[in-house]
């Protein structure tokens, strides 16, 4: 699939196939014991990514063409070629010659995972030995929405990211966007609540939420709102500024930033958790809908 | 040899593949794709060290699991910007490769 989405001749099926071979990544991972990962994959890297790229390679469909006139020489490709084949077996040689028995931290995750209340390691490490990564990731997810809102000429500026979608009322997608929505929401639910001691976690389930979402904007049930609009922002930020708030109470309360007290950590790490996946929801959501393309309601 | 060690391969090839697109491609869509190549390689290595990690009754060694649903979110954010980025280069000059004299 990998081998396909490079060699194929046109954008759109190297993309089909791009998603496909997320969708595989996916199976490998509950191969390698991450069904955490698994999730994500299959649900960012393979699913919000895809939709995106599709987006992409349908409005630049008419540029196939002469594009591909400018591919390089061969002596640049067999230069290329046994450039990245280097590269490849330099990773290999590595992989194979991984020490053993591997340096592990799971000894130590193990050791305090009783201290955070929760069942999940994964999770675990996310919000409370690595909080300060998901922190920054949530403040990156902000910055990336920033910078493709900034795109936007300036005279729609704060008006509604892309184009309005005009959907059958009865049609096939409208049903189908009403009958999943709902479902797609509960599942959503479901993924975040057994985060804390199974597979899951905010991040899938912010991207179940976000791709609901965006389902219903697709057949036209609800409109992007313009990204201008006060609640809209304040939906945004809610999650990291949350997250930092009590980052910063946990250095009075525990001695550090962002450490929990012990008794109430399960209880803090939820109150963080759910403000930070309706941020990234509606960040998701709208990275994928892309700058404003229509002008603001005067 | 185990089948942590043959997925790991597979990241080593991914990234070489991704490389290769990366240079070859001259649309920076395919580019974009190629980049995710590359990423998703790296994170199948990271899967891997993770796997061998395994220990105190976990499948794998929790934290660079971790730090591989941080690294797809960001990759997300990151991939998001860069087609924003290529629609807005589309727009204004109908281009879609990085062309100097276009």
């Amino acid at each position: 699939m990998a081998v396909w989405t490079i060699t194929s001749r046109d954008t759109l099926p190297a993309v089909v196939g791009f998603v496909a071979y997320g969708l595989l990544l996916a199976l490998v991972w509950v191969r390698l014991a991450a069904p955490d990962v698994a999730l994500t994959e299959a649900a960012i890297g393979s699913g919000i990514t895809g939709g995106l790229l599709l987006g992409a390679s349908a409005r630049l469909r008419a540029t196939e063409a002469p594009a591909t006139g400018e591919t390089p020489g061969m002596t640049l490709r067999v230069a290329a070629a046994v450039l990245c084949a280097l590269v490849a077996a330099g990773l290999a040689a590595i992989v194979v010659l991984l020490p053993e028995p591997a340096p592990t931290l799971a000894p130590q995750v193990a050791a305090n995972m009783a201290a955070t209340g929760l069942g999940n390691p994964v999770t675990a490490v996310l919000m409370a030995y690595r909080a300060i990564d998901t922190l920054l990731e949530t403040v990156v997810l902000l910055l990336a929405l920033l910078g493709t809102w900034s795109l936007a000429p300036d005279r729609i500026w704060g008006g509604f990211p892309g184009v309005r979608h005009d959907a059958d009322p009865h049609g096939l997608l409208t049903f189908i966007a009403q009958f999943l929505a709902p479902v797609g929401i509960l599942v959503g639910i479901h993924i975040f609540w057994v985060g804390s001691v199974a597979p899951g976690g905010e991040f899938q389930a912010a991207t179940i939420l976000a791709a609901m979402w965006i389902l219903a904007t697709m057949a036209g049930l609800v409109d992007a709102p313009p990204v201008s609009r006060r609640r809209l922002r304040i939906l945004l930020v809610a999650g990291p500024a949350v997250f930092f708030a009590i980052g910063l109470a946990g250095l009075a309360m525990a001695g550090a930033f962002l450490a929990y007290p012990a008794p109430y950590a399960k209880l803090l790490i939820l109150m963080i958790e759910i403000p930070v996946t309706l941020s990234i929801a509606a960040t998701l959501a709208l990275l994928v809908a892309g700058p404003p393309q229509r002008a603001p309601p005067r | 040899m185990s089948s942590a060690t043959l997925y790991g391969l597979c990241g080593a090839v991914l990234v070489g593949l991704g490389l290769f697109g990366l240079i070859v491609h001259p649309q920076l869509l395919r580019k974009i794709l190629a980049f995710n190549l590359i990423g998703s390689g790296v994170f199948l290595l990271f899967g891997v060290v993770a796997r061998k990690g395994a220990a105190a009754g976990f499948g794998g060694d929790p934290v660079p699991q971790a730090l591989v649903i941080t690294g797809l979110v960001v990759a997300f954010a990151a991939t998001a910007l860069a087609i924003a980025l290529l629609l807005r280069l589309f727009e204004q000059t109908g281009q879609v490769t990085l062309r100097s004299d276009g």
